[in-house]
């Protein structure tokens, strides 16, 4: 299997102006000439393609059926069907529905600490960042795994915009929180609440790490983490945190939610590392939801080259 | 009703009880109806369901105690020959299923964790107190039977065990069980048997 990356398959400028492709080509008004001929009102199709990425109705197929190590895309069923977000319910069959309709619009994300441009951003403004797509595997720390075409944009992009300070050392990442909006507050109340996640800043600046905005070409869902959630593939899935509200850069090393809840389970890193067994259960192998056998973990879940060197001289025992 | 065609009856719905989640099931994999990870989720429906038959087959004797339902105790070897079949399909899909006998990930990966020894030794317990469920085993055995039988309870304490070490920390549902599983474990204390059993016979 040749590895190609997936952001080399689909030339990026190419994928993100694809709607001024097809205004330049005369579709667009061709088609809603079409659409009035027949006596359908042109107006919605119409601005529905000209319209920033945000109607959910919007379908742009993933530019692979594979990602570059060959493992097929999960469904979009699978994908939005299978989630573990606690501030909804523990079982991960249900969220869908109890996430159903949960307004995520309007929406801001509060990104500040020591910065020197602090910034509260819109979905509008967060939709200006350019959108690429990239296909990732998302391991579970409970050892299943899917592969998810994402969409979203670089974290250093944003980064770069609110210049974190030299004294800034993580980011620290924040869910809603909602208890009145999402049942799973009051059912789990022994959690400490908001959910909270971080990363190192150079974690955080590595291209990989991603702000997700989309996968299959549409909005997020809810349930994945709508309207904008973390994505670093190389750790474990409860790290990409979901619907963030808020983004601080600091110096002290954040306690992420799992860290609080069981210390010597969940650590700060959380590396996918099939050498690194959680205390309980074994991390070697993984479930690839739709398939029938076991696979082998990779180290760094697959991405070794891309992030190794972040982690070059440190004990990954110990900082697991 | 006369008491034999009461037992018939009690037995019958018993038989029919254990088997339904089985049909259940079969019927769910046969349509396709088991959601995006099968196994994970035909192994935790048969070991649920192996839970609540041994916690059942526990329950019939404090029920008898506490109620003079003679009849339950008649239900305590059923009930737990049908907790051993579902334990059973548990395992066998554990390791044919899931690991489908990649042994070598088996003894990597499970062995050494807990809470793969501790449901591997509640399925031992279980599989030697079938085996010597027969008429037969009780009269070779006499007395130790008994005694061997009270397994079935230590298997109770495992199998929760089992339970709450395999979900992340907050997770409930195991933690209904251990609730159920001490309640009956503190009904058989003499003191509170007795206690409980005098308050009953004087309502």
């Amino acid at each position: 299997m040749n590895k190609i990356k997936s952001s080399e398959i689909t030339p990026e400028h190419i994928y993100l102006s694809r709607r001024d492709f097809l205004k330049s080509m005369g579709i667009v008004s061709a088609s809603a000439a079409i659409l009035a001929a027949c006596g359908i009102a042109p107006t919605e199709s119409a601005q529905a393609s000209v319209a920033p990425a945000s109607d959910t109705q919007l379908t742009v197929p993933p530019s692979a059926d594979t990602d570059e190590l060959g493992g097929a895309l999960n469904s979009f069923e699978d994908i939005t069907h299978y989630n573990n977000y606690y501030e909804f319910t523990t079982d991960k069959e249900r969220v869908a529905d109890l996430a159903e309709g949960y307004p995520t619009s309007p929406w801001e994300v509060r990104v500040g600490g020591l910065v020197n441009q602090a910034k509260t951003y819109s979905i509008d403004d967060l939709r200006k960042f350019e959108i690429e797509e990239r296909i990732y595997r998302l391991r579970c720390v409970e050892a299943w795994s899917m592969v998810i075409p994402w969409m979203g944009f670089p974290l250093s992009k944003l980064l770069a915009e609110v210049q974190p300070k030299a004294e800034a050392k993580y980011v620290r990442f924040e869910t809603i929180y909602d208890p009145e909006g999402m049942p799973g507050f009051k059912k789990n109340p022994w959690y400490q609440w908001p959910y909270v996640e971080g990363l190192r800043v150079d974690e955080a600046m590595n291209d990989l790490a991603i702000l997700s905005t989309g996968l299959y070409g549409k909005d997020l869902l809810p349930q994945s983490g709508a309207p904008v959630r973390l994505v670093v593939p190389w750790k474990y899935g409860f790290k990409s945190i979901k619907s963030i509200v808020k983004i601080d850069l600091v110096a002290e090393m954040p306690t992420s939610l799992w860290m609080a809840a069981a210390t010597n389970e969940y650590g700060f890193y959380a590396n996918v590392n099939p050498a690194v067994d959680h205390p309980r259960w074994s991390q070697g192998s993984e479930r690839r939801i739709g398939e029938f056998s076991r696979r082998e973990t990779l180290m760094f879940n697959g991405y070794e080259a891309e992030v190794a060197h972040l982690y070059t001289g440190m004990d990954l025992t110990a900082n697991f | 009703m006369k008491s034999s065609t009461f037992n018939r009856l009690l037995s019958t719905l018993t038989h029919t009880g254990a088997l339904i989640p089985f049909a259940w099931m079969l019927w769910d994999f046969f349509t396709h109806n088991y959601g995006p990870d099968p196994i994970r989720e035909f192994t935790l429906r048969t070991g649920k369901t192996a839970l609540v038959l041994l916690l059942l087959s526990l329950a019939c004797t404090p029920i008898n105690t506490l109620f003079k339902f003679r009849a339950a105790l008649r239900l305590r070897r059923p009930l737990g020959l049908y907790s051993f079949m579902y334990a059973s399909i548990h395992f066998a899909i554990f390791i044919g299923v899931d690991y489908f006998f990649n042994f070598s990930l088996i003894q990597d990966g499970l062995l050494e964790k807990r809470y793969a020894i501790v449901g591997l030794t509640t399925g031992l317990i279980l599989l030697t107190l079938a085996v010597t469920s027969t008429k037969g085993a009780q009269r070779r055995l006499k007395k130790n039977w008994k005694k061997l039988h009270r397994l079935a309870y230590i298997a109770g304490i495992l199998a929760v065990i089992h339970y709450i070490w395999l979900v992340k920390q907050g997770v409930t549902q195991p933690w209904y069980f251990a609730g159920v599983l001490i309640l009956l474990l503190t009904l058989r204390v003499k003191p509170v048997k007795n206690w409980a059993g005098s308050r009953l016979k004087g309502v």
